[in-house]
């Protein structure tokens, strides 16, 4: 194997360009945090909103790659996923951070550190993104998670939300135990930290020492993932959490463990695809089964909207059962499209709630309809998205998915897949039910009605239609990023 | 002509989208555009029928605009013999619908004549598809305005009936939606065309035979996966009652001659004692129920259902017709049946419906006892509802027999016994409404509500008066519409018996 050139050049780096700025702004964030004092606490946010502003355009700029290129010593991978994936990053986290600020506002906790640990975990999502080695990897997953970690229990008056950071803190650091041993196993017996090196040298039948080692990888990212059984902390981190962390940790992170789940599984370890493949067909039938079911007797939306996570998992997961590219690309819609609606529902609970009041309880939303139009068509919107009901966009993940499995013909997963989508249509349509059949209870006060939040709400509920309406676009891209 | 269909069915979502701008702030406007957008529907639906060729059975007024390329989806749009006559009666129903609810609805008027206009346009869809997918994208997004118009406007359970109707179709058509995907996997594009055309084994087709049941039969309804009708029937506002009495169900039927017969030949010759025992059963079982309803409008959804019986009776009945008679000739008659069923059936429901609207309005009970003696102070009314009530139960001279007529003779050919359970629907069919009408109409005043009712106004009359006269005229002259229907039906028999297992 010929030695890579050591001495970096700027042409050498550059696709790593997203990566290097976010550094140098996390620092600048950092500082002008520090500098701006309580007083004049929304500079940081607006500062962080144009960093990533800036950053996508950088990214345009000078990260645009189409072909397939490996850097740093084989540890760091450009394709167009990467960069793809990296622009869609720095898109949700700007929108989440521009849902978060009234709800920061109103709980006097608007402060520095959850700009400054968005982009950190943003970071860890790069990482993982762009990772070609185990020690890559790692470094995302841990990055990514100990971001999470803090974020969780930035609101240090709150005690749910500390139970849950520790929880969610104490069962990660077991999953990324588990990942390490994994990856130590493989490592030793393959010889490589380096996924493609790894690729070329596995192959099914493999020993059982590979087996042990891809199972302890798969429970780790079926963790991180939050696929059943190993979902225990998502609803309670979920539900524990201050509204706008659970925003982020519900969309950002699933693109990186996306990535993680396709370059670690289906790339580096494509060779053991049979083996692995069973495991997750078990993985994703116990999400969607467990997710569909629980979700129907859930009192409180958050919790509800972890179950429903947990299901949405369940197909994320089919399509790498699949084992196929066509499965791995309906995987990727799938998460994008899971991304894309679960910004607009938890902007939605955001922009109800107001200080002292959560508004995370079903019985909240009763009537919302009257209380605000806007946000109860919005939230209807999503809702069929996610029930899989045309026109809306995730209609089409939900096709994509079974159009993968039958190719693959997998003819039982295709009847579970479709069975367990109507019991979860019965939660979804309860949220309708409450927002427009029911009359509301009079004590609620009024919701968030500041103009720019709404218009990029409405902008994000108009996705979610037009996708529907025009699919075309975004299955072919997703189908060119998968190689 | 081009571009026609697409009108048909983006006009009336276009206006929908506009009326909810409007909002209730504007809702007389918003009136007006509603009624406007639906007497234009009707009146771009008629050059449809005069430009129709009665010769072939091959897809008219064709639009074809790539869609999803990668999956070879298209927006394809056409009609023959069979869906021509349903849109039609599509954009027919919705303008009594939008004038039934003129002053009626109170509350989030607006909203309500967006839901029908939109749900005009996804119905218009539904039946010019001729591409699978966007046939199901119709086909789904449907459930949507139904949704909200039973669960926003409905009676007092409307929260159960809305949600037991959305969980029964959204669970049959899954399964559809499986089957699609997979007939697409085989074919390579999801033209309805190529699904026709695919050679599919036994084993294959009898699962894709029972996923379209499943979907189709619960939309009918057919009996055992009918009880979903009965609660969204009685709990629906007039208007959505209209729509799921006079078109909804028709989908079901028409799901069954596009689909079912065409594409999964053999699994229908296999397993038609199954579809034709359901079918007697809901003739039969559900005509003596419909009778010992206390409630008009239960009484209307079950005998919704029992002549939907009919309707998947004549469908069926095309192989045993074969195998009697030996030849093909006349095979065709129990699907002529069907569709002269379907069609005038998908007017007179609805007629019944509004005559129950109109009493509803007045008294807001629905219950039988309530009423009696109704002719001493509505004498009009009482004119139209004994006109609706007898074509219903299949009165010569009105459209109801046409039909009927068909599938018992069609029946009759295949066995003297289908023929004679069918035939039993005529008495039950007379006993119900008869009686119905008997304890509604006349007699002496009930009660002092009844009483003080108020004869029909101008609105109400020229509703039911238009009904009226397309209730006769299409039963003293059905010609043109077997005209209409002839070369398709024909085709589709042709199709029905062919076999598609590959040797």
């Amino acid at each position: 194997m010929p030695m890579t050139d050591t001495i970096m050049t700027w042409s050498s780096v550059q696709p790593a360009i997203a990566e290097i700025y976010l550094v140098a702004a996390i620092c600048a964030v950092l500082l002008i945090d520090v500098f701006a004092g309580e007083k004049r606490r929304g500079l940081t946010s607006t500062v962080t909103l144009l960093a990533l502003a800036v950053g996508a355009a950088l990214t345009v700029a000078y990260g645009h790659i189409t072909h397939h290129a490996v850097l740093f010593d084989g540890m760091y991978v450009a394709d167009e996923l990467g960069y793809v994936l990296k622009l869609v990053g720095f898109l949700v986290v700007a929108v989440v951070l521009l849902y978060s600020r009234a709800y920061l506002e109103n709980r006097n906790i608007l402060r520095g550190e959850y700009y400054v640990l968005a982009l950190t975990a943003l970071l860890g999502i790069f990482v993982l993104v762009s990772a070609n080695s185990l020690l890559t990897v790692y470094i995302g997953v841990e990055l990514l998670a100990l971001s999470v970690y803090a974020m969780v229990a930035f609101d240090r008056d709150s005690g749910i939300a500390a139970e849950s950071a520790i929880k969610y803190f104490v069962l990660g650091a077991i999953a990324s135990g588990t990942l390490l041993y994994g990856m130590s196993l493989i490592y030793g017996l393959t010889g490589t930290l380096d996924l493609e090196q790894i690729a070329v040298k596995l192959h099914s039948p493999v020993s059982l020492g590979v087996v042990l080692g891809l199972v302890f990888i798969v429970v780790a990212v079926a963790f991180k993932l939050g696929a059943v059984p190993f979902h225990m902390w998502l609803p309670d981190v979920y539900q524990g959490a201050p509204t706008s962390v659970t925003l982020f940790i519900g969309t950002a992170p699933k693109i990186a463990y996306f990535a993680l789940t396709l370059r670690l599984l289906a790339h580096g370890l494509g060779g053991t695809v049979t083996e692995w493949s069973q495991m997750l067909s078990v993985l994703a039938i116990l999400s969607l089964v467990v997710g569909n079911t629980v979700a129907l007797v859930q009192t409180n939306l958050k919790r509800l909207l972890a179950y429903s996570t947990i299901s949405n998992v369940g197909f994320i997961v089919l399509g790498f059962v699949a084992g196929t590219p066509s499965g791995y690309t309906a995987a990727l819609y799938y998460t994008l499209i899971y991304v894309l609606v679960a910004l607009g529902s938890f902007g939605v609970i955001l922009l109800t709630s107001r200080s002292g009041y959560e508004a995370d309880k079903l019985d909240d939303y009763k009537g919302l309809y009257q209380r605000d139009p806007l946000l109860a068509l919005v939230m209807m919107m999503l809702m069929f998205s996610t029930a899989g009901v045309p026109p809306f966009v995730g209609f089409w993940a939900k096709l994509r998915i079974f159009q993968a499995l039958w190719e693959t013909q997998h003819f039982w997963l295709v009847v579970i897949a479709a069975a367990m989508s109507v019991v979860g249509a019965f939660y979804y349509l309860r949220v309708i039910k409450l927002m427009y059949f029911d009359q509301p209870t009079g004590d609620a006060p009024a919701t968030v009605r500041s103009t720019g939040v709404r218009v990029v709400l409405a902008v994000n509920a108009a996705a979610v239609l037009i996708l529907g309406l025009l699919p075309s676009a975004l299955l072919d891209l997703c189908s060119r990023l998968i190689r | 002509m081009h571009g026609l269909l697409s009108i048909l069915i983006w006009l009336p979502i276009v206006a929908g989208v506009l009326v909810l701008l409007l909002g209730e702030r504007n809702i007389a406007a918003g009136r007006w555009l509603a009624l406007v957008a639906t007497l234009l529907t009707l009146i771009l639906s008629l050059p449809l029928i005069a430009n129709f060729d009665t010769t072939t059975a091959a897809f008219q007024f064709t639009e074809h605009l790539p869609w999803i390329p990668r999956f070879k989806a298209d927006y394809a749009l056409g009609l023959d013999g069979i869906s021509l006559p349903l849109v039609v009666l599509t954009a027919f129903i919705t303008i009594f619908v939008v004038i039934a609810g003129w002053t009626v609805i109170e509350v989030r008027a607006a909203q309500y004549f967006a839901a029908f206009l939109i749900m005009e346009g996804l119905m218009i869809g539904v039946f010019s598809a001729t591409d699978a997918l966007l046939f199901y994208f119709f086909w789904e997004a449907m459930l949507i305005p139904m949704f909200l118009i039973i669960g926003i406007w409905g009676g007092p359970r409307r929260v159960y009936a809305t949600l037991k109707f959305f969980l029964y179709t959204f669970l049959g058509s899954v399964f559809m939606l499986a089957a699609l995907i997979y007939m697409y996997v085989k074919a390579g594009d999801y033209s309805i065309a190529s699904f026709q055309k695919l050679p599919l084994t036994l084993v294959e087709q009898r699962w894709i035979f029972v996923a379209f049941l499943l979907a189709f039969a619960v939309k009918v309804p057919m009996w055992p996966v009918h009880t979903w009708l009965p609660d969204a029937h009685v709990e629906a506002p007039t208007g959505g009652s209209v729509i799921l009495a006079a078109i909804m169900l028709k989908m079901g039927g028409y799901g069954f001659l596009r689909f079912s017969l065409p594409i999964a030949p053999d699994a229908s010759r296999e397993l038609e004692m199954l579809l034709i025992s359901l079918s007697l059963i809901a003739v039969v079982y559900i005509g003596f129920v419909a009778i010992v309803q206390q409630d008009m409008k239960k009484l209307i959804a079950y005998s919704s259902i029992a002549h939907m019986g009919f309707v998947t009776l004549g469908a069926f009945l095309v192989y045993d017709i074969v195998r009697n008679t030996g030849s093909v000739q006349g095979a065709g008659m129990g699907l002529d049946g069907a569709m002269e069923d379907m069609l005038p059936f998908g007017r007179l429901s609805g007629a019944v419906c509004l005559c129950v609207g109109v009493l509803y309005d007045r008294m807001h009970s629905r219950q039988i006892a309530d009423y009696g003696g109704v002719i001493n102070t509505m004498p009009i009314f009482a004119a139209f509802m004994v006109l609706f009530g007898l074509a219903n139960s299949g009165l010569p001279g009105t459209s109801g027999f046409v039909g009927e007529f068909l599938v018992i003779i069609a029946a009759f050919k295949a066995s003297f016994w289908y023929s004679f359970l069918a035939a039993v629907t005529l008495i039950l069919g007379a006993t119900y409404t008869l009686w119905l009408i008997k304890r509604v109409v006349y007699g002496p005043v009930g009660n002092d509500r009844v009483a003080a009712l108020q004869d029909l106004n101008g609105r109400e009359f020229l509703v039911l008066a238009a009904l009226a006269i397309a209730v006769l005229l299409v039963g003293v002259w059905p010609a043109p519409l077997l005209k209409i229907m002839q070369p398709t039906i024909h085709h589709l028999v042709d199709q029905a018996i062919a076999t598609k297992i590959p040797l």
